[in-house]
């Protein structure tokens, strides 16, 4: 016979109420995300880059409408210097790719050396990423555009050290121990059972790591790196700060030139639309990246 | 407390190795310093208080019966978190600032109606609050119904049950980003540099300006921001520990 006794939830000690709703498992989750990659994400929608269009667009036309016919509309001024801005455009990109390249190889090998089984190296490592993960970006920035040379000499070879290098370097660091955490948590998230398996099975240190381990983290490494792309896209901007001709800087000469304060909002909302061309596919990307390669446990 | 001894050995260590640690000894260097270092602390505080308000005033707007109210509230987190703050920043001080009516001040000139340092805390909090909007809401929402519905069968009222039951559930939910939050706010707050606002980067800025001890003042800048940010977020940890729902999570 059945009683009331017989549910479930009364057997287990558990209840059916939830404690918590899915919205506190969504809120951790982010968090997580965002502590990995040492900054918010930006959440992209196609719906931005309509407003961004619509306020270049509006404001184009507020200020035909205030210069008078004399000086030229807005969008012949951005057209006029689109070669110097998309310049400065292309050093934020190449300023983006470089740093991430360097910042992943070396953020890779800390991310390995943190689970090295020696302890100096591991807390060493620790020690550096820790280090260059709590270091604002902008402190780090200033400290490589400083104190870096303007050239290497190498014997009677002269290796020139432009300043967009040095903030190269300055923007490497911080991606460097945010890879080294990406790198660290996904080898943590592989489940034990598969580093004993790979024991049992004859498997060394290395061939397990490289074999087994390794190739199953890059898929659970790819969406966080990606963030932390597009993290660090948006803070090659920073780069202006210490003077390197990237697009912020770029645009601020335009104005300066121009001298016409009704063009404020069409140029910075034309950069700003320039990086959200940018950003959006990748965005786009990650999250669909994301979905597929969910943990499924 | 003497500290003299302290200021001795930082010129001994200037004459020995020419290390010149001009912010130890020479007490100009040392007042504008700690200066900017209590202004970083001072903007992080008030950004901080301001942006809790934002967050749960957002949150509480967000819940909100009108559709344009919840519409304003959405466009306002959805432009603050998808722009570089440093934008974000030179947005309110140049665009907005320069829109401002101007003020005389007490020596008959004109000057902007709010300072760069009021900028520097409104863009800050206002960043940081777009994320407390969408961080308070997700706690509030992960509080069940019937959780609620319980409270009201014993009698809560509705203040009482938010106070002691929506709160207390949804604020330890929401430590975790809320101390993400902050952590990034610190860091946040070195913008503040690029107009002008004298905290911790630009004092030592002007430091090394003066004194020309650009190694050393960076060095130094690097390991204050790294202890400032390591601390609170070893501190953070443990709250964070000491508060985590049992059963939720790990």
């Amino acid at each position: 016979m059945k009683t009331p006794f017989d549910h479930p939830a009364l057997r287990t000690g558990g209840t059916d109420l939830p404690v918590l709703l899915p919205a506190a498992q969504r809120l951790q989750q982010q968090a997580e995300r965002d502590r990995l990659v040492g900054g918010f994400l930006p959440r992209l929608t196609a719906k931005h880059g309509l407003w961004l269009l619509a306020i270049l667009v509006l404001s184009s036309g507020v200020a035909a409408a205030q210069s008078g016919d004399a000086r030229q509309p807005a969008y012949e001024v951005i057209f006029k210097w689109l070669p110097v801005l998309l310049t400065g455009f292309g050093f934020n990109i190449l300023i983006s790719f470089m740093a991430m390249a360097i910042g992943t190889l070396v953020g890779t090998s800390l991310g390995l050396m943190q689970i090295s089984l020696l302890l100096p190296v591991r807390q060493g490592s620790w020690l550096v990423t820790q280090f260059f993960r709590n270091a604002p970006w902008l402190v780090l920035l200033f400290y490589c555009m400083f104190l870096l040379p303007f050239e290497f000499r190498l014997g009677g070879l002269v290796i020139p050290f432009p300043d967009w290098i040095k903030a190269t370097i300055g923007l490497a660091l911080p991606v460097m121990a945010n890879v080294s955490e990406i790198v660290r948590g996904a080898i943590a998230s592989i489940p034990s059972g598969q580093w004993e398996a790979s024991e049992s099975l004859a498997f060394s240190r290395r061939q397990t790591l490289w074999q087994i381990i390794l190739p199953q983290c890059v898929k659970r490494m790819l969406p966080p790196w990606m963030n932390l792309y597009a993290i660090l896209t948006m803070a090659t901007v920073l780069a202006s700060i210490v003077g390197v001709s990237e697009m912020m800087t770029q645009a601020g000469r335009v104005l300066a030139a121009e001298d016409r304060p009704d063009l404020l909002i069409p140029i910075y909302s034309f950069v700003l639309l320039c990086f959200f061309v940018y950003c959006y596919p990748i965005a786009r990307f990650t999250v669909r990246l994301e979905q597929r390669f969910q943990v499924k446990l | 407390m003497d500290m003299q001894w302290l200021f001795d050995w930082a010129q001994e260590l200037y004459r020995e190795t020419g290390i010149n640690l001009t912010f130890i000894y020479d007490s100009f260097d040392r007042n504008r310093l700690a200066r900017g270092f209590l202004n970083s602390v001072y903007i992080s505080l008030i950004c901080l208080a301001f942006s809790i308000v934002i967050g749960l005033v957002g949150a509480w707007l967000q819940g909100s019966k009108l559709v344009w109210t919840r519409r304003v509230v959405q466009g306002y987190i959805q432009f603050f978190r998808n722009t570089p703050p440093l934008v974000q920043l030179y947005f309110f001080y140049f665009a907005i600032g320069s829109l401002l009516p101007t003020v005389e001040n007490r020596f008959g000139f004109q000057e902007p109606m709010l300072d760069n340092f009021t900028w520097a805390v409104i863009s800050l909090s206002f960043f940081a609050g777009a994320f407390n909007v969408e961080i308070f809401r997700s706690g509030i929402e992960a509080v069940p119904e019937s959780t609620v519905e319980a409270a009201e069968a014993l009698g809560f009222n509705r203040l009482q049950i938010y106070i002691y039951i929506v709160m207390p559930l949804a604020f330890r939910v929401c430590l975790p980003a809320l101390n993400n939050n902050l952590v990034n706010l610190v860091k946040t707050t070195t913008l503040a540099y690029a107009i002008a606002v004298p905290e911790m980067l630009y004092m030592a800025n002007q430091i090394w300006s003066d004194s020309v001890n650009v190694p050393e003042m960076m060095t130094f800048l690097l390991v204050a921001y790294v202890l400032l940010v390591g601390v609170l977020v070893m501190g953070m940890h443990r709250w964070e520990r000491a508060m985590r729902l049992p059963g939720f999570g790990q």
